[in-house]
């Protein structure tokens, strides 16, 4: 549905040379759910501005629904200089009217009431004045404030007034949602409500989601798939339940990130995801009693991702890793995924234990 | 001198100086308001970014901005008599003060319009509105109050500018106060008129206020303070102000009231 190609974006000023984004490859499934995380700078703003070109690419191309964007904006007449609103030909802006987008700091009109606002983009579609009405009334009664139809902006809480942005993005009936940190200025009950809501939209009107945000909770409740950006870069990418499974996956650790160091040397410290059915057995306990080994738990998390139990836990074993090697590898025969967490006496250990690992793993 | 035979002056004066004001405002918001937008529009990541038109436009503003009125209108005897075809009288004063309230405004306009978030116009623009609807959708309604407010500004500057405009033989409240007040030592007259200025500056100041205040949806937060503190401020204007509207609509007899009493001080 949304598909980025080889995408650059380098700002340039004063003779200075940022590059925003650095060769982005982003894939996104029609009737998905994906979450853009990374930390601020790490070009996600860029990108998700990209998508609908408000943001133009110094390089590579975007398709939105089929449709290849970049070859609307003209880029003959020479991309503008960079912070620029920039000026776009009615055939981008017709693209646009397809693409709804929902910002952090809603972006709502103080000078119109609510159904104004949501009519707005109707009045730029050309719709007549009695379906514009009919249309805000519904979408506002979609998205659970039929009664605030004539308040003003200044008058509602932080979640009403993105229920009021996204009933907007939504006016236009656009096939693509790109949510800007749409929850990161709300508390996180709102947040939740939020997310339902695009959820909710997500599976109702088979919208296709793109947000991008830097709480990983979200990716949590609501992502299908997932991406990591890092220093213009993603750096991993993929279903939210299959990075789960990969080893060693960084977007994985964000996700459910478990502390805990060994409480003496001679111990093997190992991480271990349970997801779907592994998640409902009691394999410590058979662990335990089937090595007759002492397992202490170092930390723990559990929570539900995309409607399935998934958890992660650090669990410290007696002896050496080379006299775990059994235990491990029953743990691995159970369907659970197993990473021996890097060891805190020296780097040398560490790596004949990735040697190690690898036989075991074979 | 008798009131009979001040008050027929004083009536004049009055229709002379709403005459060369009204004309005046009224081109100033309709040249400089297009002018004010420009000026955003066309400065560094505007939405019609264009650093030669933004800096030939500022640079024109800045030029009649810094030029003293009296001055201004002198250097334009001219230009004025080309426009209107007279370099005396009310409508020759026109041009002039025109001229020097549209950099004026332009200027207010520029900055009420530069205070929109710019998050508005990324919010249109990704809905598909085009630069036209940026700025008849978002830029002027959302700076409509502030707007207002830069528009009595001018008004109550052109007022002020007025006064110099009997250097031109255009009458008006100013030049009275000059011509009969000063040069003849008519005391009386000269605080008569000063009290209407001072009666129809606060009148224009109120209404203005009032106007933008109930345009203003921004949040309650924010009004508050705009609320409270002008108050004690408003409760003592707001007497002068109501003999004001009265003036100005039952005619400088009317006027008299709320003006004698400090004409009798000295």
């Amino acid at each position: 549905m949304i598909t980025t190609t080889d995408l650059t974006k380098v700002y340039r000023s004063r003779g200075r040379e940022v590059t925003a984004l650095d060769g982005v490859d982003l894939h996104v499934s029609e009737g998905e759910v994906y979450g853009v995380v990374g930390q601020s700078g790490a070009g996600k703003s860029t990108l998700i501005r990209c998508v609908n070109l408000l943001e133009r690419p110094t390089s590579g191309t975007i398709t939105v629904a089929g449709q290849d964007l970049t070859a609307l904006a003209g880029r003959g007449r020479g991309a503008p200089p960079s912070g620029s609103w920039g000026r776009a030909g009615s055939a981008l802006r017709q693209a646009r009217s397809r693409i709804g987008m929902v910002f952090q700091h809603f972006n709502l009109l103080s000078s119109r009431t609510v159904r104004d606002n949501v009519e707005l983009p109707l009045e730029i579609l050309g719709v007549s004045g009695r379906e514009r009405t009919r249309k805000a009334l519904e979408l506002l009664e979609l998205v659970g404030l039929g009664d605030k139809a004539k308040a003003y902006p200044a008058q509602l809480s932080g979640g009403q007034k993105q229920r009021v942005g996204i009933a907007r993005a939504l006016a236009g009936d656009p096939k693509v949602l790109l949510s800007d940190e749409a929850t990161s200025a709300l508390d996180p009950e709102t947040t939740r409500s939020i997310l339902q809501l695009l959820r909710d939209l997500n599976c109702q009107l088979g919208l296709t989601v793109l947000l991008i945000t830097h709480e990983m909770d979200v990716v949590k409740t609501i992502c299908d798939s997932a991406a990591l950006m890092r220093g213009g870069r993603i750096v991993e990418s993929g279903r939210v339940s299959d990075l789960l499974a990969t080893p060693g996956s960084e977007l994985a650790h964000e996700l459910f990130p478990v502390g805990g160091v060994p409480s003496a040397e001679d111990r093997t410290v190992v991480d271990v995801t349970f997801q779907g059915e592994a998640a409902t057995k009691p394999v410590i306990s058979q662990l335990s009693r089937t090595y007759n080994i002492d397992i202490s738990i170092l930390g723990a998390a559990m929570d539900t991702v995309g409607g399935n139990q998934v958890g992660r836990m650090r669990i410290e074993l007696p002896g050496r890793f080379e006299e775990n090697v059994v235990p491990i590898g029953f743990l691995r025969e159970q369907g659970l995924q197993v990473d021996v967490a890097a060891i805190a006496d020296g780097p040398k250990t560490a790596a004949a234990t990735r040697q190690l690992l690898k036989e075991g793993a074979k | 001198m008798t009131w009979s035979e001040m008050e027929p002056l004083l009536e004049q004066a009055c229709w002379d100086t709403l005459y060369m004001v009204g004309w005046s405002a009224l081109i100033a918001v309709v040249g400089g308001l297009p002018i004010g937008v420009l000026l955003v529009l066309t400065d560094r990541g505007g939405v019609l970014q264009n650093v030669v038109v933004n800096k030939v436009l500022g640079q024109i503003v800045n030029i009649a901005r810094s030029m003293p009125f009296i001055i201004l209108m002198v250097a334009l005897i001219s230009f004025t008599r080309w426009i209107v075809g007279t370099t005396i009288g009310p409508e020759a004063a026109i041009v002039p003060l025109a001229i020097g309230a549209v950099p004026f405004f332009a200027r207010l306009v520029e900055t009420s319009v530069r205070e929109v978030d710019g998050g508005l116009v990324e919010a249109v623009q990704s809905m598909g509105g085009s630069t036209w609807t940026v700025v008849r959708k978002v830029l002027l309604p959302e700076a409509l109050p502030s707007l207002i407010s830069s528009a009595t500004t001018t008004v109550v500057a052109l007022l002020g500018y007025s006064a110099m405009a009997g250097t031109v033989g255009a009458g008006g409240l100013g030049d009275l106060a000059i011509r009969y007040g000063y040069q003849r030592f008519e005391t009386e007259l000269m605080w008569i008129t000063v009290g209407i200025l001072a009666v129809v500056i606060s009148a224009v100041q109120f209404a203005g206020d009032l106007a933008a205040r109930s345009l203003s949806h921004r949040g309650r937060s924010s009004a508050v303070p705009q609320l409270v503190l002008p108050r004690p401020a408003r409760s003592a204007r707001s007497a002068p102000a109501a003999a004001a509207t009265a003036g100005t609509t039952g005619g400088p007899a009317d006027a008299e009231a709320a003006d004698t009493e400090p004409a009798k001080a000295p």
